[in-house]
């Protein structure tokens, strides 16, 4: 490798991680103030791009001057920083109070309703922008010729790090900024405009977003995709740095433009396993990031937001548990193929958000990333039968146990963590093996997966593979379901609801919380090995972020406060799902308007809605 | 007998001092308590003790063992109970529910996926809840009762562990006077019949003066003063920096009134 070579491919490096500070500062400013982990920040980028495909060359049809581009590129970015105001002061301003699952949810609804809207307004082919004039030539560098535009992004990251430094020394909105990420009561309390600031944090916060957005239209082309690609960039950046700091978010970003400038040289496959291996690493040492600080602890207890007092079941339960069950039986003497394939689907899923409520409303572990255990229990199961030869049986018991030992592994650094970060890093990993899945072409199918993953002649029948599910869903969930109330799952209630008292009468929370990620993990990918089964293929559709955001849609609708919500919430999902998805164009825009309106109305689901109804005076309580 | 035993601790925090050269002794059944104003390393000292930090110089024994730099769930282990500054309880649960949950981790079930939990150790969580007197409240969520009631719960909480040693840190912080005194009695009650040893901090001197049997006073995170509550009202540099004319006579009277 010469060094001309070394230097041109760390210069690209630098511009990548530019682009990558510019949007990631967005994040971490509005994180710092609001606390809140914005996912639509990856929306703001892709509108930008999407605006300033659009308004960029209707400037330059005026004048091809670089100083119109430029213009263009900046009234884009004001654009998005308006739309920043508008979903603070409509979504934002309600969910400041609520817990970090809802909010993350709220924002993905956000996420949801924005991919819709781009479809129908810009269409599903991807724009290609102008080039900047003035910085369309080459620039020979040590004999390579290297883009003059790239080269004037290494200098755009530097300079909003400069412009932001001014921002938050010089003028009293910045000093704001760092007061109220430093301890944002104590600046309530002081009597500033707390409602002004968040506002302005959010135009600021969208603005940089859409900016960073609107600059990459030279370089790649506006796409419908572009949002969650670039999130879970800005995430892995923001969280290395330290949520909330700005300097820890340049630093992260350019470590990481590094990395994939030089990973690519080596691992050309996996610069994503890379860069989440980095995240990992970082957190582990540093469970803050680099120039993050540890979040402050909450100054009184509150009740936490999951699982209370479990339930037992009541004569009316058990009534209810027996006709279900009954029902199920009987379903195949009367469903057509059709509706055994849904009934089929629903229990599925009722095993895997089952399994993730296990982690959320009874262990306080808010996993983010739990479609990666289902999914690599599909492939396991899959892979083996297609690839191997092996059976249906022996796949089924497989899937399990090769989700569980991801599980385990993943879990062995995330329990390290708590709250937000934790949230991350298990969407980090659910993300290394969506990529693995998808970019190990020869071995996973890549994109299109692996078709013919069919069950054992004798269960090849829809009704007799029905009846196969159906005992291993429900004897899966009845004995998590045992765990909850059994010693273990006490014990993980105990931790959440205080990790310093669990300590203090001798629980290793750390060990718990682990075993309980294995367990829930293991569950899910038989989940998803009965998934594969049903569904005749496998794809990497099963391990990415929509998936795993349905299953918490689930328990969100069934009411993370229940033992059995989640079972509820998977039935009345799919269904829902599967009624209308058909009937509509706009299917994600009406799930993300309904994850916020599950958010903001209706919190408790339809379990809290039912329990509720059972203590109403007037229904006999047996 | 001694109990617990610290030997030059050290701590510092960047350039401050919390802790310099802490040296004391408790034997089993002796209530110890650790007075000083704002700042002074009692909680430095107590978590050095518990667990919560390690020293960066000096030793902790109990009964002989050493304990320096173990995490609080293995000092917990090897018998010693801990109350909060604030009260730390499983919040979802009800009050026996709290205690079953003690006694779960001492028995070593917590991994136990068969049993069921609500009727593990019930019996035995009944009788330490009557021992604090809260027996009464035992199937209420504990969220609902008044703090100086969680603070009682508290107590039996760590008492679940068996404990030869009790950590009890500001064990009165946020109660009410008549609450605080009560909780004090029954404290020091339970460490004398059963030969507990008893470490508190404390900044309610009618507390400290009525029921430790020997004090410690820290300040700047040096021991100035330490011996019986006679001796330590009565010295001067305590008097001086410390507890001020009327905190002598608080001292005085508390003396007097639990004879």
């Amino acid at each position: 490798m010469d060094f001309s070579f070394v230097v041109v491919q760390a210069l690209s490096g630098l511009a990548s991680a530019s682009s990558l500070f510019v949007i990631a500062s967005g994040l971490t400013l509005v994180f710092g103030v609001t606390r809140i982990v914005n996912f639509a920040h990856g929306s703001f980028y892709m509108l930008g791009a999407y605006i300033a495909v659009t308004v960029v060359p209707w400037l330059l049809e005026i004048d091809r001057s670089p100083w119109l581009f430029f213009v263009g590129v900046l009234v884009s970015a004001v654009a998005v920083g308006i739309l920043g105001v508008v979903m603070e002061v409509l979504l934002l301003r309600r969910i400041y109070k609520v817990p970090e699952l809802f909010q993350l949810l709220a924002t993905f609804g956000v996420v949801l309703m924005v991919q819709d809207a781009v479809l129908k307004i810009w269409g599903p082919v991807d724009i290609t922008g102008p080039r900047a004039p003035g910085l369309r030539h080459g620039v020979e560098i040590l004999g390579q010729r290297f883009p003059a535009y790239e080269l004037f992004l290494i200098f755009v990251g530097p300079a909003v790090l400069g412009l932001l430094w001014l921002l938050m020394h010089r003028t009293r909105f910045g000093i704001l900024i760092r007061a109220a990420t430093r301890d944002r009561e104590m600046v309530g309390a002081l009597g500033v405009n707390q409602a002004l600031l968040f506002t302005g944090t959010l135009f600021l916060g969208a603005f940089l977003a859409g900016l960073g957005g609107a600059l990459q239209i030279p370089r790649v082309s506006a796409s419908a995709q572009m949002d969650l690609s670039i999130i879970t960039e800005v995430f892995v950046v923001t969280v290395i740095g330290g949520m909330g700091s700005v300097t820890g978010a340049f630093l992260a970003a350019v470590l990481i433009g590094q990395l994939q400038a030089f990973g690519v040289l080596v691992f050309p496959k996996i610069t994503l396993v890379l860069v989440f291996l980095l995240m990992a690493a970082v957190l582990v040492v540093k469970p803050w990031g680099l120039l993050g600080k540890p979040e402050a602890a909450a100054g009184r207890a509150a009740l936490p937001e999951g699982i209370l007092n479990p339930a037992r079941f009541a004569a009316v339960e058990k009534g209810l548990l027996a006709l279900s069950v009954t029902a199920l039986l009987a379903l195949p003497f009367f469903g057509s193929a059709y509706t055994m394939k849904v009934a089929t689907e629903v229990l599925v899923f009722a095993l895997a958000a089952f399994s993730l409520n296990f982690l959320v409303g009874n262990g306080g572990i808010v996993s983010f990333g739990h479609a990666a255990y289902f999914g690599l229990g599909a492939y396991a199961a899959g892979l083996l039968v297609v690839k191997a030869g092996v059976p249906m049986e022996p796949a089924l018991v497989a899937a399990p146990v090769v989700a569980g030992l991801f599980a385990a592994l993943f879990g062995f650094f995330v329990v390290r963590l708590s709250g937000i970060y934790l949230a991350m890093l298990t969407l980090a990993f659910a993300q290394i093996a969506y990529a693995v899945c998808f970019q190990w072409v020869e071995f996973t199918g890549g994109d299109n997966g692996v078709v013919g993953v069919w069950p054992s002649a004798w269960a090849a029948s829809r009704h007799v593979y029905f009846y196969v599910v159906a005992v291993l869903v429900v004897a899966a969930i009845l004995a998590l379901r045992h765990v909850v109330y059994a010693p273990f799952g006490a014990t993980l209630r105990a931790a959440r609801d205080s990790e310093q008292r669990a300590d203090a009468i001798g629980v290793d929370v750390r060990v718990h919380r682990w075993l309980g990620f294995t367990l829930a993990g293991a569950a899910a990918g038989l989940a998803g090995g009965l998934y594969a089964f049903s569904k005749g293929s496998i794809d990497p559709t099963m391990l990415g972020i929509p998936m795993s955001v349905d299953f918490l849609a689930m328990i969100l609708l069934g009411g993370i406060q229940t033992v059995m919500g989640a079972v509820v919430g998977a039935a009345a999902f799919h269904a829902i799902k599967d009624v209308f998805m058909p009937l509509t164009d706009f299917w994600r825009f009406f799930l993300g308007a309904s994850i916020i309106a599950l958010v903001l109305i209706f919190p408790r689901g339809l379990g809290g809605a039912y329990a509720a109804l059972r203590r109403q005076p007037g229904v006999v309580r047996a | 007998m001694t109990l617990l035993s610290a030997e030059g601790l050290n701590k510092s925090f960047g350039g401050v001092v919390a802790a310099r050269d802490v040296s004391f002794a408790l034997t089993a059944g002796e209530m110890l308590a650790i007075i000083g104003p704002n700042g002074a390393g009692k909680s430095t000292t107590f978590n050095m003790v518990g667990g919560q930090l390690r020293p960066d110089s000096g030793r902790v024994t109990l009964a002989g063992q050493d304990i320096t730099g173990m995490p609080p769930r293995e000092v917990c282990r090897l018998g010693v109970g801990r109350t909060f500054q604030v009260a730390q309880t499983f919040l979802s649960m009800t009050v026996v529910g709290n205690v079953q949950m003690a006694l779960i981790a001492h028995a070593g079930r917590t991994r136990d996926v068969v049993a069921d939990a609500e009727r593990l150790f019930r019996a035995e969580a009944l009788a330490l809840l009557d021992r604090v007197g809260m027996a009464d409240a035992a199937d209420r969520p504990i969220g609902e009762l008044a703090y100086g009631d969680v603070k009682r719960v508290e107590l039996a909480i760590a008492l679940a562990a068996a404990p030869r040693l009790l950590l009890m840190d500001e064990p009165t912080a946020g109660m009410a006077p008549r609450e605080r005194a009560s909780l004090m009695r029954l404290t020091a009650g339970i460490a004398r019949e059963e030969g507990i040893g008893v470490l508190f901090t404390e900044h309610d001197m009618d507390a400290v003066f009525a029921h430790a049997d020997r004090i410690l006073v820290l300040v700047r995170g040096e021991i100035i003063a330490a011996g019986a509550p006679e001796e330590v009202r009565a010295n001067e540099q305590v008097q001086r920096v410390y507890l001020g004319t009327t905190g002598v006579k608080a001292a005085l009277r508390a003396r007097r009134a639990h004879g």
